[in-house]
């Protein structure tokens, strides 16, 4: 198995992922699952963190260590496009940025779940369950943890719960 | 008498003049109280002794100890103290331990440190009211709004120092979570005096986002003194919590950590009237809001007309577990929950008990603890082993309202049919299931639970439900289902139990 230690500065990433993953795409304003790779390093700068990635052949998973303490893991198809992400720490990540336009489409997916008739989820943690998305978030004060992925863009072979 | 004259006169005088000290003396004097002129006695300590009042005194309370040293001559009559538990000053005030205990007072003579006295101090259970009596009902009024499983109470809150006072009830009890926090009347909350602000830098406000497993709070950080049974937190920092339509508006830094919505914009977002945070932390945020962190996280916010930047705050500042600012009764709370048949109940009452192990209502009796980290990716969690794969990143807490664990895949239990698949419908109904539980220091135990219809159990009216579940995948939150019919202690860091220091659940 081949892996990749990529940890420093950003210049220095910049160039060896872009060369690792054949990448000439411009980078994005904003989002990462679902998005090209290159996606990843504007996260690693926005977070202020290390980036270490990881190839295990079906897929590239890139871990970013935040400076508050967040990890973030994006988990990169063989066609660079990011199918998944985890996140676990006392602090979230930017679920804005992280999730780009799927951000929106949880919250619309939370809000149709339970008419009014019915007591809902209190204090629990929230499960989306889309054919275009699934996530979930959980935790409590001091400690949280969450997973991302859009199911058709899940390599083949990959299990979901190594999305984690 | 004839004789020699030369030794003779010489005694002669010696007899005369010592002769009435002699006389003085038989009447009582020791050998050593034998007095010359220009002679001082050998001073020595022949014993000392320690008195302390109160005698008995409950924990935390304090108790001043006096020596005396008795002896003869001129000797410095101070004492060292010490104790065999809780502390002493140099000035004999004895503070007592926060558990019931004897203490033995040792007052040694400095003069002589071989001298020394003992008292023994008593420390008694806690005789505060410790009480709080739990409803799990349907919730605040006005009823718009349908709830299953949540434990309220009724706290008092007031100006520090002062008498202006007002109880709120359907306060939601959450051991998930530290500190007090109240819906503002914004919010469309019962809270309706004012609670002063605490500063921020500058005199400016200081206001907090704070994140649940459900969404989040934002709202200024405010002093009050809390009331709940007997206990009184004093000047304790709060959260009183403003609606997205209120001013300052949630900073996208917030807001953009969930996607669930902003729990303070209604009565029926947050589903209570506010939330009492009894859980096993001291502080909300703790360390990684101090300057200990190397960046400021997105938690506390000062805010001026320009709008809210995150800042630090010291551990004093930020939200704080009420409990451990009780003058007793400070080391954790017992939640006790009567058992709920199958098909639910309506309205049971329990209650939530302050102290582990500080007087007789509140003992461990045969509860197992179960050891969870404090800090760290897990803190505050355990692992639950179900069908042979261990979930490390599960946790018991009472602000949820469902035993929430894997998924249909996993377990084979169906979710409801849309739109409440967010609950479990088993085709068996109930499906009794088992799993067992670990903390970190080893010990572990099973737990045999039922996951009943949650459509069919909706649908008979009732308000507590110890069947009630949904999924969750990759671990498992064990919510207030669990918690009827058991004993549950939640132990808060750093705070000394008979079970060792917490932080640890025990049921």
């Amino acid at each position: 198995m081949n892996i990749f230690r990529l940890v420093g500065n950003h210049g220095k990433v910049t160039r060896v992922l872009l060369s690792a993953l054949l990448l000439a795409l411009p980078l994005p304003a904003m989002a990462v699952l679902g998005d090209n790779a290159a996606s990843v390093l504007t996260d690693q700068t926005r977070m202020k963190g290390t980036l270490r990635s990881v190839d295990n052949r079906t897929y590239v998973m890139h871990e970013i260590t935040s400076a508050t303490g967040t990890v973030v893991r994006e988990f990169v198809s063989p066609a660079g496009v990011v199918f998944g992400v985890a996140w676990e720490g006392q602090f979230p990540p930017d679920l804005q940025q992280l999730l780009g336009p799927y951000y929106q489409q949880a919250q619309r997916a939370e809000q149709g779940a339970t008419p009014e008739q019915q007591p809902r989820r209190r204090g629990a943690p929230v499960v989306v369950e889309t054919p275009g998305l699934v996530m979930h978030e959980t935790g409590h004060m001091r400690s949280f943890h969450g997973q991302a992925y859009i199911p058709r863009l899940v390599p083949h072979g990959v299990q979901v719960s190594e999305i984690h | 008498m004839t004789g020699r004259s030369g030794w003779f006169l010489p005694v002669q005088k010696f007899v005369w003049w010592v002769a009435p000290l002699l006389a003085v003396c038989m009447a009582g004097c020791g050998g050593s109280e034998y007095r010359f002129p220009g002679h001082k006695p050998k001073p020595e300590v022949t014993g000392v002794t320690a008195v302390c009042s109160p005698a008995t005194i409950q924990p935390n309370q304090t108790s001043q100890c006096t020596g005396t040293v008795v002896g003869q001559g001129s000797f410095n009559p101070a004492v060292s103290w010490s104790a065999s538990a809780g502390q002493i000053s140099t000035a004999g005030l004895f503070t007592a331990p926060s558990l019931p205990t004897s203490v033995t007072i040792t007052a040694t003579s400095q003069w002589d440190p071989t001298q020394s006295g003992t008292f023994t101090i008593t420390v008694g259970n806690s005789t505060t009211s410790n009480v709080a009596p739990i409803v799990v009902d349907a919730g605040p009024a006005p009823q718009t709004f349908i709830t299953a499983n949540v434990a309220f109470v009724t706290v008092t809150v007031c100006v520090p120092g002062t008498t202006t006072c007002q109880n709120i009830d359907h306060v939601q009890v959450d051991t998930g979570s530290s500190g007090l926090r109240l819906l503002s009347s914004a919010s469309g909350g019962e809270l309706g005096i004012a609670l002063p602000n605490e500063p921020g830098s500058s005199g400016n406000p200081l206001l907090e986002c704070a994140l649940f497993g459900s969404g989040y709070t934002w709202g200024n950080v405010a002093q009050a003194d809390i009331t709940v049974a007997g206990e009184v937190a004093s000047a304790a920092p709060v959260q009183v919590i403003i609606p997205s339509t209120s001013s300052p508006s949630v900073p996208t830094s917030c807001s953009s950590q969930t996607t669930q919505p902003n729990m303070g914009d209604s009565v029926q977002a947050m589903g209570a009237n506010g939330i009492l945070g009894v859980g096993l932390f001291q502080q909300d945020c703790g360390p990684a809001c101090t300057t200990a962190n190397r960046t400021i996280p997105a938690v506390y916010y000062v805010c001026r007309s320009i709008g809210c930047s995150p800042t630090y705050v010291t551990l004093a500042q930020e939200v704080t577990n009420p409990v451990i600012l009780f003058a007793t009764d400070n080391n954790g709370v017992l939640i006790t929950l009567p058992a709920v048949p199958n098909g639910g109940a309506l309205n049971p009452n329990g209650s939530l008990i302050f102290g582990i192990g500080t007087q007789s209502n509140n003992g461990l009796g045969s509860a197992t603890v179960y050891t969870v980290p404090d800090s760290g990716t897990n803190a505050g969690d355990i692992t639950t082993t179900f069908s042979g794969t261990s979930y490390p990143a599960s946790f018991i807490d009472s602000g949820s309202n469902g035993i929430f664990f894997l998924d249909t895949g996993t377990t084979g239990i169906p979710q409801c049919t849309p739109p409440n698949d967010s609950w479990y419908c088993p085709t068996r109904s109930p499906d009794n299931l088992s799993a067992v539980n670990q903390g970190v220091n080893g010990n572990h135990g099973t737990v045999n639970f039922a996951v009943e219809d949650a459509i069919t159990l909706f649908s008979g009216g009732n308000t507590a439900f110890s069947t009630l579940a949904g999924p969750m995948t990759g671990s498992f939150d064990w919510g207030l289902t669990f918690f009827f019919g058991r004993n549950m202690f939640t132990a808060i860091e750093n705070m000394d139990t008979p079970g060792g220091p917490g932080p640890y659940y025990a049921y």
